[in-house]
């Protein structure tokens, strides 16, 4: 199982405990009445899938209840970071602050 | 002219009212006392203003959970807590806390009939946590005082730690039968302390 460092519990908690939540930073366009149906449908449906290194919204459902946003490798399935919403991406070259195994 | 309809007082009744719950040397399951249980979220404000109303001051953070001799503040997430009065009526906490809160924006919301109190203990009692609750319980991890929202198996729970062998689970009434049986269960089949 993985463990998982929620930043709001600021401790690792077991995955059981967490709900995925798509991709993390989707700005949603400030005036959608000023969209095209394209540039709207791009922005309610279009997400990126690396292979790699993924920023993504994750809940602390059966914790503190709290979205939060994770760098995770989709490779490898590890986690590099895990870090408050509304806070900007950590570099994931740095070290990480969310690990765990 | 009509008779005004006679009012019949309903006792209340408990999910688990008439069970023999799981006793035995390495471990016992009862209830906890009834209680007054409420859910507030507030910000840091109101928890303060909370804590001085409650008599006992609320976790800023993960972590012990706040107790005095009756009543104790569970930190549930970043802006919520629960609040528990062993043996007194709601609507008396209710009351106190409402004052103390009116210059906060908060919500403050009675669950003391949503959930129960189940009282574990002995040797056993975190092995047959541990049999549904994947959280770390030693004590580096978990100790005496703690509490936290986790899973119980399917079922949500918060698991406090009111002693190096005694936990207290609150759990939602119509989860109580399965947590109690898979408690139960978990430890009948632990192999020997
Ligand atoms: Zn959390």
């Amino acid at each position: 199982m993985l463990l998982i460092r929620c930043p709001y519990c600021d401790m690792a908690r077991p995955e059981l405990e967490f709900r995925y939540g798509g991709q993390a930073h989707v700005a949603r366009p400030a005036d959608p009445a000023t969209l095209d149906d394209a540039a709207w449908g791009e922005f309610l449906y279009v997400r990126s899938n690396p292979r790699g290194v993924a920023a993504e919204r994750w809940r602390h459902a059966a914790g503190c209840g709290r979205f939060f946003n994770c760098l995770r490798d989709t490779v490898s399935d590890r986690i590099l970071a895990t870090y408050p919403a509304g806070a900007p991406a950590p570099d994931p070259a740095a070290p990480a602050s969310g690990s765990g195994r | 002219m009509p008779s005004p309809p006679s009012t019949t007082a309903v006792a209340r009744r408990g999910p688990l009212d008439g069970q023999r719950l799981p006793g035995g040397a390495s471990f016992t399951l009862g209830l906890a006392p009834a209680a007054a249980r409420f859910i507030l979220r507030g910000d840091a404000a109101a928890r303060t203003a909370a804590g001085a109303a409650f008599g006992v001051a609320l976790p800023a953070r993960l972590g012990p959970a706040g107790s005095g001799a009756a009543r104790a503040a569970l930190w549930l997430g970043p802006d919520e807590w629960l609040l528990v009065g062993e043996g007194e009526p709601p609507a008396d906490l209710e009351r106190g806390l409402v004052a103390a809160l009116s210059m906060h924006p908060h919500s403050l919301v009675d669950v003391s009939q949503r959930q129960i109190g189940l009282d574990l203990a002995g040797p056993l009692a975190a092995r047959a946590l541990n049999a549904g609750c994947p959280l770390d319980l030693r004590d580096q991890a978990f100790p005496v005082g703690m509490a936290s929202r986790t899973l119980f198996a399917k079922s949500e729970i918060v698991l406090w730690r009111r002693g190096a062998l005694r936990y207290h689970v609150e759990v939602g009434r119509s989860f109580a039968q399965y947590v109690v049986n898979h408690l139960d269960e978990a430890a009948r089949r632990a192999p020997p302390l």
